[in-house]
């Protein structure tokens, strides 16, 4: 069944201090032939209470989520650890709210959620979406894209066929960036000690470009390297796919 | 494991990450494991269905742990052994001491237990005047320095040859004054010395990888045979054994005997495995005790998602790809258990409330339940820890900070502004408008209290002037 039209899914981080990557994911999918909503009564997946202790927190915005996305036909997120916390920790959640509805509700939107990689490889079958970027670029496959999601080798074969691009690979990407939430803040010394191995990893390659699925990571990698200046710029890959010939994103 | 709140992760790992010599001789040592254990694991085409069996046993040990230990006490009765009961710590180095004594001898040799580790059962030996001397090497090293562990399989991983040279020095019974830091020199001297123990011991004591439930019978795995002399040669022979230990079937082993080695050593099998089944006349020991400890354990059981804990083998794969471990080192973790599998089983064996830092102790990578033979799944049991910290109020040494916890405060706060749209969007333009004086060139470079901590070394993006929601509504206004 060809995909007309998909709900955004836009994460609270993406939303607030990273816009350019939900432009970025609309001017793309326009481009490609499918419309996009975006359900304005969306807030937080409840990630950071989730995985900071705080479940009973994180309940409310489940029922919140699955209320705002009742009649989407896909939803769509350029995250990966935020789809990585609905498809592993709903189930879960929506059980302890001893709600049955919710249940069956989060049970029947599950399949509709796709990280925005998934989207373009596994449901519109594209792996050349007509970008061009003509710059050095390394990915970090982090690790919800790489061990939550397995996404596999989506990100890259998209990357791969974009024009003028030249991907090198990043030495030790399997690492962790040090980032994890609420961890970059309780265990600030032990993040930067995983950050500086990260960005060490990203220097060496020469790379213009260090490119994720997930801008929270890409908050840590690029935050130390703005900090250095070291003249190296954090991008998602969204921004990179909606880049060029179709048209400019951002 | 002792009583009372433990100096937090955060605070140990500081510095353990300012000690170069340790980060370096960690980074070396994990990382030469962990390639060595993915080339060892990718031989076998079986291996996830090696690592599901391995849970699936683990899962039905579990669930019928109550007559599986009452079978294998049975077994090891009808053996020829003896079998002893421990509630706690205590009560089994008070079982163990009372043994020793009865034996008349003042010291014992040691074959490597991470339970006896946790028992402290050397410190209660020595209470009673009786030398334990271990007998693996790098335990030795460690014993002999007054160190403790900082690695399940490689206790003194932290260490380097010239730091082991000059401790031998000192510390090593008949070490000659010009020794060399050449590892040849200097496992003779050691050799040397725990040859004798070998030959003098009466008693020897011992852990337990496993223990077979239907035959009685209890196994060692180790890699210098050290542990075998302790096994066979003394006269009384005192394994102690945490209850989670015990396998259903001779069969079982099979599975962990290929699951553990694999993962541990990077080894298609371990150089000594040491089967024994009770006592046997004219052929190794003459009296078996096998001491079976709870000490906490039953409590895991009873923590539905926790339990899987109690899976665990004490392989150290985990440990090996922690990029946390890797940094912040064993110590920082103040457990005989460090690395992930210690971030959960240490404050599931004691008591959450002492251990509270632990949990988060970890990014939540996932890297070591991608390698855990077992299939523990630890960032689960992580968040689960994280829950039952936040469920319970943190000690209460300054009168307020029981009721009034920033943390949880600020969650609460967060929780209701994203109850509503109308909340989080004006909560988004005050984020906009208050970061006026901390905003430099589109970034921030410094922040006041605990996200400061974000900002010591790392820039964040300004919010920028327009949400991407309020860019939608433009769009859309504007159709």
């Amino acid at each position: 069944m060809p995909l007309t039209r998909a709900s955004l899914f836009i994460t609270c981080l993406n939303d607030t201090l990273f816009p350019q990557t939900g432009r970025a994911v609309v001017t793309l999918l326009e481009r490609l032939g499918v419309a996009v909503d975006f359900p304005s009564e969306q807030t937080c997946c409840g990630q950071m209470h989730f995985n900071t202790g705080y479940p009973r927190e994180a309940i409310p915005l489940v029922r919140r989520f699955v209320r705002a996305f009742a009649d989407a036909e896909v939803i769509v997120s350029p995250s990966a650890s935020c789809v990585g916390m609905v498809r592993d920790a709903y189930p879960e959640l929506a059980r302890r709210s001893g709600d049955d509805s919710l249940v069956a509700a989060v049970d029947g939107l599950l399949p509709r959620v796709l990280e925005l990689t998934e989207l373009l490889v596994d449901r519109l079958g594209l792996h050349d979406v007509g970008a061009h970027f003509p710059h050095r670029v390394t990915y970090h496959p982090t690790c919800h894209s790489l061990r939550a999601l397995a996404l596999g080798e989506r990100p890259l074969t998209l990357l791969r066929a974009v024009g003028g691009i030249d991907l090198v690979p990043l030495p030790d990407g399997d690492q962790c960036c040090g980032f994890g939430g609420t961890f970059a803040v309780k265990n600030a010394d032990t993040s930067v000690a995983m950050l500086s191995h990260k960005m060490r990893a990203v220097l060496d390659t020469g790379a213009e470009v260090i490119a994720a699925a997930d801008n929270s990571c890409l908050m840590q990698i690029g935050g130390g390297l703005a900090r250095q200046r070291a003249g190296v710029r954090a991008m998602h890959v969204a921004e990179i796919l909606a880049s060029g010939a179709g048209g400019r994103a951002g | 494991m002792s009583v009372g709140e433990h100096p937090s992760f955060p605070v140990a790992a500081r510095a353990a990450l300012a000690d170069t010599q340790l980060r370096h001789n960690l980074a070396h040592a994990t990382h030469a494991i962990r390639d060595k254990r993915a080339a060892a694991v990718a031989e076998l085409p079986d291996w996830e269905q090696l690592r599901e069996a391995g849970r699936g046993i683990k899962d039905r040990v579990m669930r019928h742990l109550d007559e599986y230990l009452v079978e294998l006490e049975a077994a090891v009765t009808a053996a020829g052994g003896t079998v002893h009961w421990a509630r706690d710590g205590e009560e089994c180095n008070r079982i163990v001491s009372d043994l020793v004594v009865a034996q008349g001898v003042d010291e014992v040799v040691k074959v490597k237990s991470l339970t006896t580790e946790e028992t402290e059962l050397n410190a209660a030996l020595a209470r009673r005047g009786i030398r334990a001397w271990e007998t693996d090497l790098a335990q030795l090293i460690i014993q002999l320095a007054g160190d403790l562990p900082s690695h399940v399989l490689v206790p003194a991983i932290h260490k380097n040859r010239t730091q082991i040279r000059d401790l031998f020095r000192a510390q090593l019974p008949g070490a000659p004054a010009d020794l060399t830091d050449d590892p040849e020199r200097l496992v003779d001297v050691a050799r040397t010395h725990l040859r004798r123990m070998f030959l003098e011991a009466k008693v020897g004591i011992s852990g337990a990888n496993f223990a077979v439930a239907e035959t009685g019978t209890v196994c060692v795995v180790e890699s210098e045979g050290n542990g075998r002399m302790c096994t066979t040669l003394p006269e009384v022979l005192i394994s102690v054994m945490g209850i989670e230990k015990v396998v259903p079937a001779w069969r079982d082993l099979e599975v962990f005997l290929a699951l553990l080695p694999r993962s541990s050593t990077a080894e298609r099998m371990n150089p000594y495995t040491s089967l024994w089944t009770g006592v046997r006349d004219g052929d190794g020991p003459r009296e078996f005790h096998l001491v079976l400890l709870d000490n906490g354990r039953t409590n895991v059981l009873a923590d539905q998602v926790g339990r899987q804990a109690l899976h665990c083998i004490r392989c150290s794969a985990c440990l090996n790809v922690c990029p946390v471990y890797e940094r912040a080192g064993g110590h920082a973790y103040d457990s005989v258990y460090p690395g992930p599998i210690g971030a959960i089983l240490t404050p599931l064996l004691s008591d959450v409330k002492d251990h509270r830092s632990l949990p988060y102790a970890s990014s939540l990578c996932g890297a070591c339940y991608e390698v855990c033979p077992v299939k523990i799944n630890i960032p689960e049991v992580l968040v689960h820890l994280r829950d039952r910290v936040t469920s319970e109020p943190p000690p209460d040494r300054h009168g307020l900070r029981g009721r009034v916890d920033p943390e949880r405060l600020a969650m609460r706060a967060l929780a209701r502004v994203f109850a509503s749209r109308r909340a989080y969007e004006s909560a988004q333009r005050a984020a906009r408008r208050g970061q006026g004086p901390f905003v430099r060139d589109g970034s921030v470079r410094q922040l006041p209290g605990p996200l400061g901590a974000w900002t010591s070394a790392r820039d964040l993006p300004a919010v920028p002037p327009q949400s991407f929601r309020d860019w939608w509504r433009a769009r859309e206004g504007g159709r």
